[in-house]
């Protein structure tokens, strides 16, 4: 059996659901409309600001500020992407159809990449697009400035790497219930406070998105003691999502269906 | 041709199947028959390669499945009807399938025709009816053309036509040298159905054999005695009689016996000897379903027992009896009623005894008519002797209006 035909069916099945269109629709939306709001408001808090943090004021991280909210609607298309198929015993017609989980896996978590990176790429752009429109032209910076082009792109590049750390985790939880009710809570206030508190800074900022949201910021904050720099940040993500699907794998193949 | 050797499943300390080996071949429907939860539907996951066997192993064509070249276009599968995204399309879900291994779309157009789907092919399949999403399953299975189909319980919620409908697919199906496996726990079903029978119970083989050699080993005969239904003595005497010459007698819902081990001329000799009256006496044969459930009822999981209604028992009114129990499920001795067309009336309407009167009543009744008292049925107390009881009043419309007219209106 061919990868194409794999891949193909995929997209059949991820293009005729709505979830797929609601999830990442809301996401871009989020992302962008929250980005655009927290410049606005930026734009008139500035003049208030300490000379500190206008020293680090970072134009393009204000615009994707949005992401916290965006990326909870790419976690649930990543989570509902892979739960469909439990939930509605699907699971079973896909793996009588293709023996090899191995292939099933790796064409659904490509495909559902795809999408997402596509929407990903989009939303980053705009996001930043439109934040530094209601920036401003005093504050608002451009795609050119050192750092800014890398900044936008790994945006994209969040949002995609945290739908397939969903996907991986919910190929292991199989539930959407629990799967949601893990991902979102971790992501929202635990992965924050996590990195916020003193106590636990240390082993905080190793979780994915702390990790990988420091490559959005083209200026590091104030005091920012990270042992890694912002593609370190992006690597370490990603080897958080290696092991989800890694570990996805491993029960799929093991597991009765 | 799929073959299971010493086939094992055990789900923590529950055996789910047992050392199961059976063949089943092409060119035949075999079905596939136990009681729920006797490990029909593991073993046909684990020919599919969704569970992995304990131990065992199970073939098709000679290769486990997840080995088989494009399984797809070998086997067709029908598992779960409700397997299905409900969001998506009956057209799309097929689409998917059809994708994986390399069917053209032109395919899903055909396989909806054949099970008469292409009015609701854009349809989301969550609006579909029980039957509608068993059609879309058989189209499934249909869809590579396979040569070995599997299907679990295809005519569940399927209406008269579908039933039928499937029925010719099947043989259609086997006559054209594929293999068919359908599962089912219809007795009656699979003797229109099935050429082969593989039976099991608790996970454990029960009879392989064919639909023929299984009635004529496993469906006993009997004969049918009616002693006249004025002088219930003469049924007690007559059952004395039969059981002292080393007959076997039970008695039927509608008051006959049930002889076995007696030939039908010692019967009507034993009645003659001892002056009993018959109003019949007939040779029956066990239906096949009967010979199913003696073979399945030590092996069945989930027993039903008898509603004891406590607490919500309307008293009876004086003179009325208490139904006389008849042996039934979970009891031992039980055996199956007899199909409707032999006199018995297991589904008649409830029919309240007149007070005074023996249930089986005094008064003689056409063989097999309405009158015959039912002994599954909780009597309906006669409203009359309890005026002041509301309650009984929402049961009395439910008998049939020409059982009680009179009863009925003086309840309201």
């Amino acid at each position: 059996m061919a990868a194409t035909q794999v891949v193909r069916s995929e997209w059949t099945k991820i293009r005729s659901v709505a979830s797929t269109v609601w999830t990442l629709s809301l996401a871009a939306v989020v992302t962008i409309a929250l980005g655009m709001l927290i410049s606005a408001l930026s734009k008139n808090e500035f003049g208030s600001m300490g000379p500190r943090e206008r020293l680090s004021f970072d134009p393009t991280f204000v615009s994707f500020a949005g992401m916290t909210l965006g990326q909870l609607a790419m976690i649930v298309f990543g989570v509902l992407v892979v739960s469909n198929e439990y939930s509605t015993g699907m699971i079973r017609t896909s793996l009588a159809a293709v023996p090899r989980r191995g292939a099933f896996l790796a064409s659904k978590v490509a495909v559902a990449t795809g999408l997402a990176l596509v929407v990903g790429m989009a939303t980053g752009f705009a996001a930043f697009f439109l934040g530094q429109a209601m920036l401003g032209p005093q504050l608002r910076t451009t795609l050119d400035a050192p750092g800014v082009l890398r900044a936008v792109v790994g945006g994209g590049l969040y949002m995609t790497l945290i739908a397939v750390f969903s996907m991986g985790v919910a190929v292991m939880l199989r539930s959407p219930m629990l799967s949601l009710g893990v991902l979102m809570p971790f992501f929202f206030l635990v992965s924050n406070i996590l990195a916020n508190v003193s106590a636990t800074r240390k082993v905080g900022q190793y979780l994915p998105d702390q990790a990988g949201s420091r490559i959005m910021r083209v200026l590091p904050r104030v005091g920012d003691d990270t042992p890694y720099g912002p593609w370190g940040g992006l690597g370490i993500m990603v080897l958080w999502v290696i092991a989800a699907l890694a570990g996805g794998y491993a029960l799929l193949r093991r597991r009765d269906a | 041709m799929i073959e299971a050797v010493g086939l094992t499943k055990r789900y923590g300390d529950k055996t789910a199947v047992y050392n199961l080996s059976f063949q089943v071949r092409p060119g035949a429907v075999t079905g596939f028959l136990g009681p729920n939860g006797s490990g029909k539907s593991t073993t046909m996951r684990m020919i599919l390669g969704l569970d992995n066997p304990s131990a065992g192993t199970v073939t098709i064509g000679g290769h486990p499945y997840g080995k088989l070249p494009n399984a797809p276009r070998q086997v067709g599968a029908l598992l779960d009807a409700k397997a299905v995204h409900g969001g998506r399309s009956a057209r799309n879900h097929l689409l998917s399938l059809a994708q994986l291994s390399g069917i053209p779309a032109r395919r899903v157009d055909e396989v909806l025709g054949v099970v008469g789907l292409q009015e609701v092919a854009k349809r989301r399949s969550k609006g579909f009816s029980l039957g509608m999403g068993q059609r879309l399953g058989i189209a499934a299975a249909l869809l590579g053309d396979p040569q070995v189909l599997l299907f679990d319980e295809p005519v569940n919620g399927l209406d008269p036509e579908g039933i039928l409908w499937v029925r010719n697919l099947m043989k259609a199906l086997a006559a054209e040298g594929r293999t068919v496996f359908v599962s089912s726990h219809l007795m009656s079903e699979m003797a229109l159905t099935a050429d082969h029978l593989i039976v099991i119970g608790r996970g454990q083989l029960l009879a392989d054999m064919s639909v023929t050699d299984f009635i004529s080993a496993n469906s006993a005969d009997f004969a049918r005695v009616r002693t006249p239904g004025t002088e219930p003595q003469q049924r007690e005497k007559l059952t004395s009689a039969l059981t002292e010459a080393g007959g076997h007698v039970l008695p039927e819902p509608d008051g006959a016996l049930r002889v076995t081990g007696l030939p039908l001329p010692r019967i009507s000799d034993l009645a003659h000897e001892a002056d009993v009256r018959l109003w019949e006496l007939s040779p029956h044969r066990a239906s096949l379903e009967e010979a199913y459930m003696r073979m399945t009822q030590g092996a069945v999981d989930y027993r039903s027992t008898i509603d004891q209604k406590a607490g919500l028992m309307q008293p009876l009114p004086p003179g009325a009896q208490p139904p006389v129990q008849v042996p039934g499920q979970g009891q031992p001795g039980w055996y199956a009623p007899p199909p409707p067309q032999q006199g018995g009336q297991p589904f008649a309407p409830p029919q309240p005894p007149a007070p005074g009167q023996a249930p089986y009543g005094g008064a003689p009744q056409p063989y097999g008519a309405p009158g015959a008292v039912n002994p599954y049925a909780q009597p309906v107390p006669p409203a009359p002797a309890q005026p002041s009881a509301a309650p009984a009043a929402p049961a009395a419309p439910a008998a049939p209006e020409n059982s009680a007219p009179t009863k009925s209106e003086d309840a309201r």
